[in-house]
């Protein structure tokens, strides 16, 4: 940058007339810049039972679910995973904030600085996503659905709002219970200082009767990297093609071991929306 | 054979007003252009997804929708090419799938020559009309201009235009006797006709030849078809007989979806239930607000569907 003879002579007027430029220009930008390596290892006790090992079988606490999502995780068997085509299904957008580390880096244009998105890496799966921050509109509905979904963000003060919507069908929890492709996702990205809260309310017409809405925390990690995920499925179980593992009706063993083992009445473990507030502690009583 | 005819004309009149019910008045249907990849589109209008392909050779289309959107899927298609119309493929015979092959097929032509041109005078007048014999077979209750030009009877007819093979593919039994899935080699792309859908259970004409093997097994072949890039997602996509464009994960989940209730309905007849004590159970009740709501098809169709085809 060349600076001409006036301005080098006077360098007090220099910095007045930039600290004015960089004033002005603020509105343009964010407030708040989230890029570089967020991990949440330490505080994985957060919700531990729906990271890292997984929840428990019939484990639906918690959760405002439908009573034909109820009859969906019932029939769900784990035994599904080991199908090749399920080996290396990435976790959807609303659900992978809960396992480990995530990158976060923006995207400007080069000319005017302007955000044009904001990316994320999570480790888990390696699923990338795109936040569109220039006002871009969804797609129509026929468009392709994707595990991160299509999604665009806004700057609500300091806190970064993001609507998604064409998720492809998805899990509330990795136990059965279903989350449809009609479901839109709100979250809600609060940074403290190295600290950030990621806030997920789903929606979910089909298999929720009311929001759902869960948080997941994570710390900044100076010069942290994120490792690579290969996954290579393979044949663990010869099947005739076309095998489904599944629990017909009424016959899935272990629903009830989840209630058994932590002295839990099983009504209340089958989860639903009365199920998740103060009140049903009274219902219970008596 | 003719109260066969007669069922598979009530079902599929039945299945196709209802649809084209959905959209009330076809008059202000838009016919929309979405870029698939490589030389492939889809166009969503009323009635079944088409699939269009262009390149220096021309167009080919799959699937034609209603004759009455027939000029609105010709201006969409001349958006994305001016080319020649020289193929229509029908992936079945239903009416929301080549209510349009005549205005189409007008709208194209076929190069011919040699000895066709000799014996045959109209041959290059109007674009081919590609499709498996047991479609024509069904079509003769409409007019003549509308019927398959060119049917193959095996396994598969393969094509190579616009720079591309393109592998027409038969799936016996499924959703109808006649059913076809076009597979775009280097696009990358696959149209399923109705053999996949992603808004409804499961179509299963009966009448016209269909079974829940048949749309199990051609769900299978799809899942060995396609080479997604990561887990479930993206390489291959698909273009369903309706809904929307859609990719190894949507064609799993449809797949899962129909095993377990062909699962539960043939338990249930082990145990010797009777089609309304199995209506009465709601195999699909789990299912029913993803795809039981389609007027023309509901669960209880599906059921009695998938009940009849597995006593059969």
């Amino acid at each position: 940058m060349r600076t001409s003879h006036k301005e080098a002579q006077n360098p007090q007027k220099l910095l007045w007339f930039l600290c004015l430029f960089a004033a002005l220009s603020a509105p343009a930008f964010a407030q708040v810049n989230l890029s570089g390596v967020w991990d949440n290892l330490g505080i994985l006790h957060e919700d531990w039972p729906d990271r890292l090992f997984g929840p428990e079988l019939g484990d639906y606490t918690g959760v405002p679910l439908t009573q034909e999502a109820r009859l969906r995780a019932e029939a769900w068997d784990a035994s599904l995973i080991t199908l090749p085509e399920y080996q290396c299904r990435v976790h959807p957008s609303d659900y992978v904030p809960s396992f480990a580390g995530m990158r976060i880096w923006e995207e400007r244009d080069r000319d005017s600085q302007q955000l044009i998105a904001i990316h994320t890496h999570h480790f888990a799966w390696g699923t990338e996503r795109t936040i569109w921050m220039d006002g871009r509109p969804h797609p129509p509905e026929y468009a392709l659905h994707t595990s991160q979904g299509f999604s665009t963000g806004k700057w609500e003060g300091d806190i970064l709002t993001v609507y998604a919507t064409h998720l492809k069908e998805g899990w509330i929890r990795r136990n059965g219970i279903p989350r449809s492709d009609r479901a839109s996702v709100v979250e809600h990205f609060i940074r403290h200082a190295d600290g950030l809260t990621l806030m997920t309310v789903i929606t979910d017409p089909v298999y929720l009767t009311e929001p759902m809405v869960r948080t997941r925390e994570y710390e900044y990690v100076i010069g942290g990297q994120i490792g690579p995920y290969p996954c290579e499925p393979v044949d663990e179980i010869l099947r005739p093609k076309g095998v489904i593992p599944h629990h017909l009706p009424g016959t899935n063993p272990f629903l009830k071991e989840f209630a058994e083992s932590h002295n839990l009445p099983l009504e209340g473990a089958r989860g639903g929306a009365e199920t998740m507030y103060p009140e049903y502690q009274l219902k219970m009583k008596r | 054979m003719k109260t066969t005819f007669i069922s598979a004309f009530v079902f599929i009149s039945l299945v196709s007003f209802t649809r084209a019910q959905q959209n009330q008045n076809l008059n202000s249907v838009e016919v929309h252009v979405l870029p698939v990849q490589g030389n492939v589109y889809m166009l969503v209008g009323a009635g079944s997804n088409i699939t269009v392909q262009i390149g220096t050779d021309g167009v080919l289309v799959v699937d034609a929708q209603y004759a009455s959107l027939s000029d609105k899927i010709l201006a969409a298609i001349r958006t994305v090419s001016k080319g020649p119309i020289r193929y229509l493929i029908n992936t079945t015979y239903d009416a929301d799938h080549t209510g349009g092959n005549e205005p189409i097929r007008k709208a194209g032509s076929t190069i011919a020559g040699g000895n066709v041109a000799g014996d045959i005078q109209d041959a290059a007048e109007g674009a081919q009309i590609v499709a498996h014999d047991n479609v024509l077979k069904r079509m003769g209750n409409r007019p003549s201009a509308a019927w398959p030009t060119s049917t193959f009877l095996g396994d598969e007819k393969k094509l190579f235009f616009n720079g591309e093979g393109i592998a027409i593919i038969h799936q016996p039994v499924a959703h109808t006797d006649g059913d076809s899935i076009v597979f775009f080699r280097r696009s990358d792309v696959i149209s399923t006709g109705d053999i996949f859908t992603t808004n409804s259970y499961p179509v299963i004409d009966l009448a016209a030849g269909g079974s829940i093997q048949g749309v199990i097994d051609g769900l299978n072949r799809l899942v060995d078809m396609i080479i997604p890039v990561y887990g479930q997602e993206g390489g291959t996509l698909v273009i369903p007989g309706h809904g929307r464009l859609s990719d190894l994960g949507d064609v799993i989940n449809c797949r899962e979806m129909t095993i377990i209730i062909r699962d539960r309905i043939q338990d249930m007849i082990k145990k010797g239930m009777t089609l309304e004590q199995v209506k009465a159970a709601r195999p699909t009740r789990d299912y029913d607000p993803l795809y039981g709501s389609v007027p023309g098809w509901t669960a209880d169709m599906f059921v009695e569907a998938v009940y009849k085809s597995l006593k059969k």
